[in-house]
């Protein structure tokens, strides 16, 4: 040992002493409000968040991307968001319900829709074929995301069933962890067609990438796609204003050129 | 319980541990042998799985693999199967990953071992080769013991890569660590904790017996 107990002391008392003052200094803006965004909002939510810094020019908004399922987990873990936008009304609904969400501030955002998509370089044209493209001799794997977490794989598979196909396309289902995994295994030709958000499909990057066919709406159980305010932000100004924002007609205008539907009227308060 | 995907992660870390073993240990031979100045090129290379995230090693295996490229498209010619979502395109992602956990252990090994009883078997008239597999292999065996475990292990607890590349079908690319995650993702923590406290045990005992196994061998081979 050849640090004397002094100087033990005194790097103790210089980390004090640079802690107290990093709390000292802080700057008294707005509270930041930290969102926990479901990934198939990366390109909609971008261009809402620019809207609303233009309304509010001092609001520091931090917008995390990532699967609902593991912002539930993280959430329960205590993790510093304040704002969550689940692809599945069902999350924040639980956490409402466990007290770790203010069931006052749920609230249902969009309604996502799913599509039948393959590379634009493809013979298959999912735009003729629908959902019988998925039975072509020519496909060998179908992906989608993962149904027993992705709210978009179980729509994905109650729509292959309630359309009699999820039979036959059973075995070639390859699963990605999320719906931008699947799109992967599509863009990359490991599989040869697969079932994705409309919102990925018609994404500024995607666009021009395939061809799509949209799956009827009432072929699957609506993907309500909801939110909620967490419980440690209970009294942010910020946070309320920005998912009444969100509740907003404005947003809902927005959310449709990106691929989502309008909400059911009784869903939004 | 997911026994079907308990039982894959051991297939895949078997059969990667072979393969391994296969091109590992004469890779490794050279990189401990050979004069050439490029030498460094090919350890660097060799590394490059402990550096590089999974995400990238996966992401490129999946584009190397797939049916687009050179070599997907021969393994279709030749087999008429793909090989993303499959076992054996698993296999080629888990031995590129386990790489330098097998080739490394036996490397140092290799080095260590005395030069004189190299040379002198080359005195006698022996070969390269039969030196190399009767003098070199043998007193390099708890290297070759430890890259084999490390190969093991490593892929038992492989996930990025597997996650990147396998599709997640049950019983072809769906392994334990896979199953944990979806679990989890599922909220069902009770399963995940099962499985994982199984693998934990299961991943203890292995390297407690392989160690133990391995101090054995050590301590009795000078007498052989």
């Amino acid at each position: 040992m050849t640090l004397s107990p002094i100087t033990d002391h005194s790097i103790a008392v210089a980390a004090l002493a640079a802690f107290l003052l990093a709390c000292v200094s802080r700057p008294q803006a707005p509270q930041p409000v930290t969102v926990a965004a479901a990934s198939d909002l990366q390109f909609a939510l971008e261009d809402i968040a620019g809207d609303f810094r233009r309304s509010h020019p001092s609001a520091e908004i931090r917008i995390v991307y990532g699967s609902s399922g593991n912002f539930y987990t993280q959430i329960r873990g205590q993790a510093p968001f304040d704002l969550f936008l689940s692809a599945d009304v069902e999350y924040p609904r639980r956490l409402a319900s466990e007290g770790l969400a203010l069931p006052d501030s749920l609230f249902t955002y969009a309604v996502g829709r799913i599509v039948v998509w393959a590379p634009a370089g493809s013979p298959l044209d999912p735009a003729r074929l629908g959902m019988g493209a998925l039975e072509a001799p020519s496909v060998r794997h179908v992906a989608i995301a993962n149904p027993e977490h992705a709210p978009y794989g179980r729509a994905a598979a109650a729509a292959m069933k309630s359309m009699g196909v999820y039979e036959r396309v059973a075995g070639k289902l390859v699963l990605g962890e999320n719906v931008a995994q699947a799109l992967e295994f599509v863009e990359s030709g490991a599989a040869e067609v697969g079932i994705v958000p409309l919102s990925l499909a018609v994404a500024p990057p995607v666009r021009s990438r395939g061809r799509y066919w949209e799956v009827p709406p009432g072929a699957y159980p609506a993907i309500e796609q909801g939110g909620a305010i967490l419980a440690r932000a209970r009294g942010s100004r910020l946070a309320l204003d920005l998912r009444n924002y969100l509740a907003g007609p404005a947003v809902r205008d927005r959310l449709k050129q990106y691929g989502f539907s309008p909400p059911a009227p009784r869903e939004t308060r | 319980m997911d026994w079907q995907a308990i039982w894959l992660s051991v297939r895949l870390a078997f059969s990667t541990t072979a393969i391994l073993l296969l091109v590992g240990v004469p890779l490794a031979g050279w990189l401990a042998f050979s004069p050439r100045r490029w030498r460094f090129l090919v350890e660097a290379a060799v590394a490059l799985p402990l550096v590089l995230p999974p995400t990238v090693l996966g992401f490129y295996v999946l584009l190397a693999i797939g049916p687009r490229s050179p070599v997907g498209a021969l393994y279709a010619r030749l087999t008429g199967g793909m090989l993303p979502f499959s076992f054996q395109g698993l296999l080629i992602a888990s031995a590129l990953y386990s790489l330098p956990f097998a080739v490394q252990p036996v490397s140092g090994a290799f080095q260590s071992v005395d030069r004189k009883l190299i040379e002198a078997s080359w005195c006698l008239g022996v070969s390269r080769f039969a030196t190399f597999r009767r003098v070199v292999v043998p007193l390099a065996r708890p290297g070759i013991s430890t890259g084999a475990i490390l190969s093991f292990a490593h892929t038992m607890g492989e996930f990025g890569v597997v996650l990147m590349v396998g599709g997640n079908i049950s019983g072809v690319t769906r392994t334990v660590s896979i199953s944990i995650y979806d679990q989890v993702q599922a909220l069902r923590y009770d399963a995940a904790l099962e499985t994982s406290l199984f693998l934990l045990g299961f991943s203890f005992v292995v390297l407690a017996l392989t160690y133990a196994l391995q101090k054995r061998i050590r301590s009795t081979w000078p007498m052989n």
